[in-house]
């Protein structure tokens, strides 16, 4: 494999600056905490656009399997083990199941009906996580536990007090979860996704099980979605019913146009962008939520390819 | 235990009614536009906190006349200048347009009314029971239920004998084609959405007069109308108002047995209807 530099100028830029955040972004007039919220947004608008800008099926509803690896991941913190890894472990594998479950039943529907099952479906672990106050917290959060240190034999690296080590933390895990999800658009299966995408009809033709292909896809999607709940959880020593709630699938799914569905890094742009911009507006405003809808018409009105979406444009005149 | 499992029966009965009143405006929207209206239960909110402030004005039954028209307006503006302009674009982009509208509109019915819970003042007539044996059957549920019996039935007349019900009819099946034909599609979609919107205005007078006014009463009542479209089918809608029932009464007599399962249990109910008839109870195979 030869090493393209042009090619590879996006992804020198994108690791340069991940990797150096913690140097400068307490110059840029912001904190570390806001840079690994960030990581972990992006994280789950890139699980989603997996789904949505890769295989083209609209899910409303990927806030659940964010909230269920949060709830995973702080349940066994509080219940059942003081280690961050088996938290992780646990969160991931229940966005997984349940996913892997709820999918043959959604798989056969399309478009706009495919969003308002899943949106729906989401519900159903918003309305467990709210009324079963006696495990969860209920309307409160699940309160009364803390990420630990992470212990490699005798190394000891202390993720629990110190912000930056927190946040390469989540860096590494971030890479690693990205490294597959590129890897496996790379791969055939990820071009048959992407076939699917471009004409359903023709790859169905082809002899090739869309509906298979298409419930593969959203597993996957939702455990890196869960992956991002987890670390989500970990970053505020808190989880509360909010994190899924239906309105937080919309967040994901702006993010991914805000930054560019059709482009791999696209959703990290709009993570950056709008946990910025909710940061900001919310310390200006209490209003700002009428600000966040007024992003939403403005992206899609004006912007709908999204801010890669419209440099590459440039690029290409 | 007899008069509990009635009282479930007939609070679901109404509660699903509000649920279906609700859904069957989404329902018209989904069908003849692609577009899923997050913002109906923005407009729902609307209609609520309009007729509140009209009230010391023109009284409960102008509010209950006005703030429906008035909520059926601000949707025809907003289908208008907003929503028609992402028509013939990716589903995806209606979605994000109308879930910016549903944070935009919760946001601004908090600001102006404010975010504490306000009381709707019902006539008192219609407040008291009806007899004592069951003290429940408030005179104003029986209203609310005759009401909505009275509009569904007159939507279903409109779209079954008068020309533009079936040319909204039609154009669920194939918009093209009703356009080629010589309908103004714009203006079809537009009064369409109107429609829809009124009901919703219209659910949110009575849901205020139940529920009393919060600015999230819109929000927390639009996924039951989403599954009540799911399981009754979308397309069709009797399916949408047998769907609403449906899930109402089956949430209120399941509050009696087990009330931590209250909402699950519409979920279940949807979930064995995309396993065993993914079209929905009363909806065509194929549309999705």
């Amino acid at each position: 494999m030869t090493f393209d530099v042009k090619k590879q100028t996006p992804n020198i830029i994108v690791w340069v600056i991940l990797l150096t955040l913690p140097l400068w972004i307490e110059h840029a007039g912001s904190y570390i905490q806001l840079g690994t919220q960030v990581v972990v947004m992006a994280l789950g608008a890139m699980a989603l656009n997996f789904l949505l800008g890769y295989t083209g099926v609209l899910s409303f509803g990927h806030a659940a399997y964010f909230g269920l690896g949060a709830y995973g991941a702080g349940l066994t913190l509080r219940y059942l083990a003081p280690s961050t890894g088996s938290a992780v472990v646990v969160g991931v594998i229940a966005g997984m199941v349940a996913a892997a479950v709820i999918g043959p039943l959604i798989v056969r529907l399309r478009g706009v009906y495919f969003a308002m099952v899943t949106i729906a479906f989401g519900q159903v672990f918003y309305f467990v996580a709210f009324r079963w106050n006696a495990v969860t917290g209920g309307d409160d959060g699940l309160t009364n536990w803390k990420r630990q240190p992470l212990h490699f034999g005798p190394v000891t690296f202390d993720i629990q007090s110190n912000a930056t080590n927190f946040y390469f933390f989540v860096l590494a895990i971030f890479a690693l979860a990205v490294a597959v999800m590129a890897f496996l658009l790379r791969s055939p299966f990820g071009r048959t996704l992407i076939a699917i995408r471009e004409n359903e009809r023709r790859t169905r033709f082809m002899g090739i099980n869309v509906n298979l292909h298409i419930w593969l896809s959203w597993m996957i999607s939702c455990t890196f979605m869960a992956l991002a709940g987890t670390l989500y959880a970990l970053l505020n020593n808190f989880v509360d019913p909010r994190a899924l709630f239906w309105t937080q699938s919309g967040t994901f799914v702006i993010i991914c146009v805000m930054g560019g569905m059709r482009s791999f890094w696209g959703p990290l742009v709009g993570a950056a962008i709008f946990v910025w911009l909710q940061d900001y507006l919310s310390s200006l405003t209490p209003n700002w939520q009428s600000f966040v809808g007024l992003v939403f018409v403005a992206v899609v009105l004006f912007f709908p390819r999204g801010v890669l979406g419209i440099l590459r444009r440039r690029a290409l005149e | 235990m007899t008069q509990l499992l009635l009282l479930a029966v007939i609070n679901g009965l109404i509660v699903g009614a509000f649920y279906a009143l609700m859904a069957i405006g989404l329902s018209l929207i989904m069908s003849l536009s692609d577009v899923i209206n997050f913002a109906h239960g923005g407009f729902l909110a609307v209609g609520a906190y309009l007729a509140y402030s009209m009230a010391p004005y023109l009284g409960f039954w102008g509010g209950l006349i006005v703030a429906p028209i008035l909520t059926a307006l601000l949707g025809l503006l907003v289908e208008r200048f907003l929503i028609s302009r992402v028509y013939g674009r990716d589903p995806l982009y209606s979605l994000l347009l109308t879930f910016g509208l549903a944070f935009i509109f919760e946001d601004v019915t908090r600001y102006i009314w404010g975010a504490q819970s306000l009381p709707y003042q019902v006539p008192g007539w219609l407040m008291a029971p009806l007899s004592l044996d069951l003290f429940f059957l408030t005179g104003y549920r029986v209203f609310m239920i005759a009401l909505i019996v009275l509009v569904v039935g007159a939507l279903f007349w409109v779209m079954t004998r008068t020309r533009l019900g079936l040319r909204i009819r039609a154009g669920t099946l194939d918009l093209e084609t009703v356009s080629v034909l010589g309908v103004n599609v714009r203006v079809l979609r537009n009064l369409n959405f109107g429609i829809g919107i009124f009901l919703a205005g219209l659910a949110g007078v009575l849901a205020a007069g139940q529920l009393g006014l919060t600015p999230t009463i819109g929000s927390s009542l639009i996924m039951q109308s989403f599954v009540a479209i799911i399981i009754g089918g979308l397309g069709s809608l009797t399916g949408t108002l047998l769907g609403g029932l449906l899930i109402g009464l089956a949430m209120n007599v399941t509050a009696v047995f087990l009330p931590s399962a209250t909402e699950a249990v519409i979920y279940v109910m949807m979930a064995l209807v995309l396993l065993v008839r993914p079209q929905g109870l009363l909806g065509e195979e194929g549309r999705f």
